[in-house]
């Protein structure tokens, strides 16, 4: 069927209110996670076809991270819906305020390549519990993922409120010609620009999540031990997610100048351990997902000074579409590594004289999604928080915060805006409605026109909630307020 | 737009160039830092105040001369508004800047985890004409009380109201972080090419329709990532009920429709849908009572707005015009182009695909639809576009649990008009068609704040299994992990799940 058509039909389920029901959404969630359990090695397996990636991430990443959010929701998703009370001024007696979450509509969710069944899935998990219908258009580059979910959704959610549409770009030409009441999508910032003057045509609110040069603060960590966990988390979160190609995953490191070699040895001791010898044998990282992200990330280590810089890795498989982990020792920074996000696995490490400068040097460049910042010093990092601006900030680690449902995960600036995970998935597939209900009798008779110097009087009290003045001045008494003339 | 301001001519050609100067200056300004410092934003919130309490008189004469707006009106709605909002931000302010701790799981155990505050950057305020003052201070003094550097556009076609704001803000407020642009077309064209961390619109009724106006900001916007609200308008609709107490019903009706600006209010009820027995008896209170507010002859009455120009007044006349409505007129109808005034208006059963049930009346004309059956009125509402706001009148407690459920607004009244806009603690914002994003009391520093997510975690407690080589057991201990349950990490040690 045409885009329209199907459209056509989602709306008209929304209109029947079957999706606003308590017991729709908990079937739906519940459906989820029967689809994740009835299909762990399903999913294992086209996350592997697609890109390379072993099971353990896949389940770290990608399984367990749905199953978790499925559960969340459907344990709260009651609790979300219940009205906010609000408080009205007694001035208003009787009278009652509240703000009421209801769906947006008909949702898209575009997600992306890099982890395919989550950035498609966790939105999902927040459109419905928000009660909206909801099209999922799945990227076109991890193909097997995309056919995954467009044989498996239909078979355990229901089809006429949950549709998948396949397909390039010109699909999404067409999907974004149609009018949305909300649209998700994670992606890169040149995309989401054409997608929100898209919605623009039909102010259609949208959410961004993009990414940016994530980067990472290494201060001194005397104490050796702590020195080496740095390092691995740091490893972990350049190599871990999908070899580099994750939103959130280190771009760059800053280091002290004089730790600079001790680290290098260290970085080669623990990607051995990890890796093995042959890393481009090894099973457990990723793949680049396609040819046009291969040479693209090949490129950037075409320049001769970027490529004289490398201290670690450098060998392709072209043929396999690996790369093994690289790492740059101070490429120059008008080099494209170093202003364009990385989104792969090459790891430039940028010395410093003092640390701190590492704050003007991010400041310098577009917000980021994240930053990673090592430190045990305070001072240091209240400095970051207060002088740096990025989607969060975790310190001494990388990439947990994604475990972290009860903080809001999104960008700002050019790494996005919007925000979702936990109860910010819920809020943003909806709308929060004021209400105001009011009785009609006990009236306030100086709301009413004609006007005159005494209902102007008692105007100005009664904004002020001036209670006890309001009761005077209706017994005839003045309060030396300032005349109006 | 109506380019009328000769003012304009007066000053330096504000063009692509001097906007992107002038933002170099303020992001240069925003990075010293000063703004974001509580005492900062206090004094700017007290100048603020200050500057709008010891100028009563120069806005209400400015806003007499552009709107004829009865005094009252300016005192109580456009000055006694700000004045609430800059109060609760003074007393509420250091609450809000509190960084929010939130609770961890036993996933990224141990950690510690917090919400942190912080401006997003130079924001952009365009302002519109019906309630100048209020819709230019009120996003500015919530930009500012976020912490933000910004940059005010007030509308060209109130320009007393602009002048004054322009003269008031360069007199009262800190040049390095707040600045006035006054213009039209060409202004807000060079402004809105600039790359801004966040653009508030409100944008009314008018020539050109406030979607088609949101349309182009959204896109302007789209071109630098930049996050926006958009306060629209919509068709406000009215049900009324039988049973009711008719007289407190059509004087609340009254109030927010001709008592706020004379219907010229993005929130005034917009039409009326009764049912056809009851259609007369509102008809008759909504006379009784016009007559206790206006007066016998209101084209007289100083308590009644004008029409602010004589575009609008033109759009207006078109609506009266129509052929659909002819004889429609049950109230009022009469006009003064040169005054530019119309009297308070009521038309009975008027044709849905009339011209003034096609768009946002934004004026004194009050258009009636009957329907047989009061259910009714809730399919004709949801056919349409979702408005900023909506409204019942009904003591029937089903037929109000349907309308507050189905009818989705920006906000909703059950038994009165227009109130939520001065209750601080319900978010102002439409949906859809009539806007994205909300303000009012905290949603005003949230909607210019970036809530920046920061987690803390310590050295100890590092898990191997985290990192590849991954063997079985890892795999298990993982699973139970991130499934966060005791039992599942306890049996995964124990090698047994």
């Amino acid at each position: 069927m045409e885009i329209g058509g199907e459209l056509r039909e989602l709306r008209e389920y929304f209109k029947t209110g079957k999706t606003k029901s308590v017991t729709w959404r908990k079937s739906q969630l519940t459906a989820i996670l029967d689809l994740i359990h009835e299909n762990e090695d399903a999913i294992s397996k086209v996350l592997h076809q697609d890109l390379g990636k072993h099971p353990v991430e896949a389940f770290r990443d990608e399984i367990g991270g749905v199953e978790k959010s499925a559960s969340k929701s459907l344990s709260c998703v009651e609790k979300w819906m219940t009205p906010k009370k609000n408080d009205i001024p007694l001035l208003f007696f009787p009278a009652k305020g509240e703000v009421l979450s209801e769906p947006l509509g008909v949702v898209l969710i575009f997600s992306s390549w890099n982890f395919p069944i989550i950035l498609a899935l966790d939105p999902l998990i927040g459109a419905i519990s928000a009660g909206n219908v909801v099209v999922i258009k799945p990227s076109e580059q991890a193909p097997a993922c995309s056919s995954f979910l467009a044989n498996t959704i239909p078979r355990y959610l229901d089809s006429n409120g949950i549709k998948v549409i396949e397909g390039g770009a010109d699909v999404c030409e067409q999907l974004l010609l149609q009018k949305w009441d909300k649209i998700f999508f994670t992606g890169s910032p040149r995309v989401a620009s054409v997608v929100m003057s898209a919605a623009a045509k039909n102010l259609t609110p949208v959410t961004l999540e993009l990414g940016g040069k994530c980067p990472a603060i290494l201060d001194s960590l005397p104490n050796p031990s702590e020195f080496k966990f740095a390092v691995k988390r740091i490893v972990g979160g350049k190599w871990g997610p999908c070899s580099g190609q994750a939103c959130i995953g280190v771009d760059y490191l800053l280091v002290e100048e004089r730790f600079s070699s001790s680290l290098i040895e260290l970085f080669k001791k623990i990607i051995r351990r990890f890796y093995g010898e042959n890393p481009l044998e090894s099973n457990v990282l990723s793949r680049i997902v396609n040819k046009h992200q291969f040479e693209r990330i090949r490129n950037l280590l075409e320049d001769p000074l970027v490529a004289a810089s490398i201290v670690h890795g450098g060998l392709v498989d072209e043929e396999n579409l690996f790369i093994e982990p690289t790492i740059l020792l101070d490429p120059p920074l008008d080099s494209q590594i170093m202003t364009e996000e990385i989104f792969g696995p090459l790891l430039p490490i940028i010395t410093l004289n003092n640390i701190q400068e590492s704050i003007e040097f991010i400041n310098a460049k577009p917000k980021p999604l994240a930053i990673y910042a090592f430190t045990k010093d305070e001072t240091f990092k209240r400095k970051i928080l207060s002088e740096t601006s990025s989607g969060s900030v975790i310190f001494n680690d990388t990439l947990v915060q994604f475990l972290c449902d009860t903080l809001p995960f999104g960008g700002v600036g050019q790494s996005g805006f919007g925000r979702y995970h936990g109860k910010y998935s819920f809020d943003t597939f909806s709308h929060e409605k004021a209400v105001m209900h009011r009785k009609l009798f006990l009236e306030i008779e100086p709301r009413y026109p004609p006007w005159s110097r005494f209902k102007l009087e008692f105007l100005k009290l009664a904004y002020r909630l001036n209670y006890f003045g309001l009761l005077l001045h209706m017994m005839g008494f003045k309060l030396g307020l300032k005349r109006y003339n | 737009m109506s380019g009328e301001d000769s003012q304009t001519q007066k000053k330096a050609v504000f063009d692509a160039e001097t906007a992107s100067s002038l933002m170099k200056e303020l992001r240069e300004n925003f990075g010293s830092r000063r703004s974001r410092s509580y005492e900062w934003r206090v004094s700017q919130v007290k100048a603020l105040l200050k500057a709008v309490l010891n100028n009563e008189e120069q806005i209400v004469n400015a806003l007499r001369s552009d709107l004829a707006k009865p005094p009252l009106e300016t005192v109580v709605y456009e000055i006694g508004m700000l004045k609430n909002s800059c109060e609760v931000i003074l007393k509420e302010l250091k609450h809000w800047m509190t960084p929010e701790k939130v609770k961890t799981s036993i996933r990224t155990f141990p950690s510690s985890a917090e919400i942190i505050p912080e401006p997003l950057g130079v924001v952009l305020v365009i302002s519109a004409w019906n309630y100048p003052l209020l819709l230019s201070l009120d996003p500015v003094v919530g930009a500012i009380a976020a912490g933000n550097a910004v940059v005010l556009k007030p509308s060209e076609i109130a320009p007393a109201t602009s002048s004054l704001l322009a003269k008031l803000i360069e007199k009262y407020m800190d040049p390095s972080f707040v600045r006035v642009v006054e213009g039209a077309v060409d202004e807000t064209t060079a402004l809105l090419q600039q790359k801004w961390d966040k653009i508030f619109y409100t944008v009314i009724a008018g020539l050109l329709g406030n979607g088609r106006v949101g349309r182009i900001v959204m896109t302007a916007a789209a071109k630098h990532l930049t996050p926006v609200v958009l306060e629209l308008g919509g068709k406000s609709p009215v049900v009324v009920d039988s049973n009711i107490n008719l007289k407190v019903a059509a004087r609340r009706i009254i109030s927010g429709k001709w008592g706020l600006n004379n219907g010229q209010a993005c929130i005034s009820p917009d039409y009326v849908i009764t049912t056809k027995d009851y259609a007369p008896n509102l008809v008759n209170a909504l006379k009784t009572e016009l007559e206790e507010c206006y007066g016998k002859n209101p084209m007289e009455s100083e308590d009644l707005s004008r029409i602010v120009s004589s575009n609008h007044f033109a759009r207006l006349s078109r609506f009266l015009n129509d052929d659909k409505v002819s004889g429609k007129i049950v109230y009022g109808g009469e006009k003064d182009e040169k005054k530019l005034r119309i009297a308070p208006t009521i038309l009975l059963d008027v044709p849905r695909d009339s011209l003034i049930m096609g768009e946002e009346i934004f004026g004194p004309l009050l258009p009636i639809i009957t329907v047989n059956k009061l259910e009714e009125s809730l399919d004709l509402i949801i056919s349409g576009e979702k408005p900023l706001a909506a409204y019942v009148f009904t003591n029937d407690k089903k037929f109000q649990e349907q309308f507050v459920k189905n009818v989705s607004s920006g906000g909703l009244l059950v038994n009165d008009t227009t109130l939520h806009l001065v209750v601080d603690t319900l978010p102002f914002g439409g949906v859809g068609e009539s806007g994205m994003g909300a303000y009012h009391g905290k949603f005003s520093f949230d909607a210019f704040t970036h809530k920046k997510a920061v987690l803390y975690r310590s050295f100890a407690g590092d898990s191997s299994l985290r990192y590849p080589p991954y063997t079985d057991t890892k795999q298990r201990l993982m699973k139970a992990l991130i499934g966060g349950s005791i039992l599942g990490i306890i049996r995964a040690l124990l090698g047994s799940s």
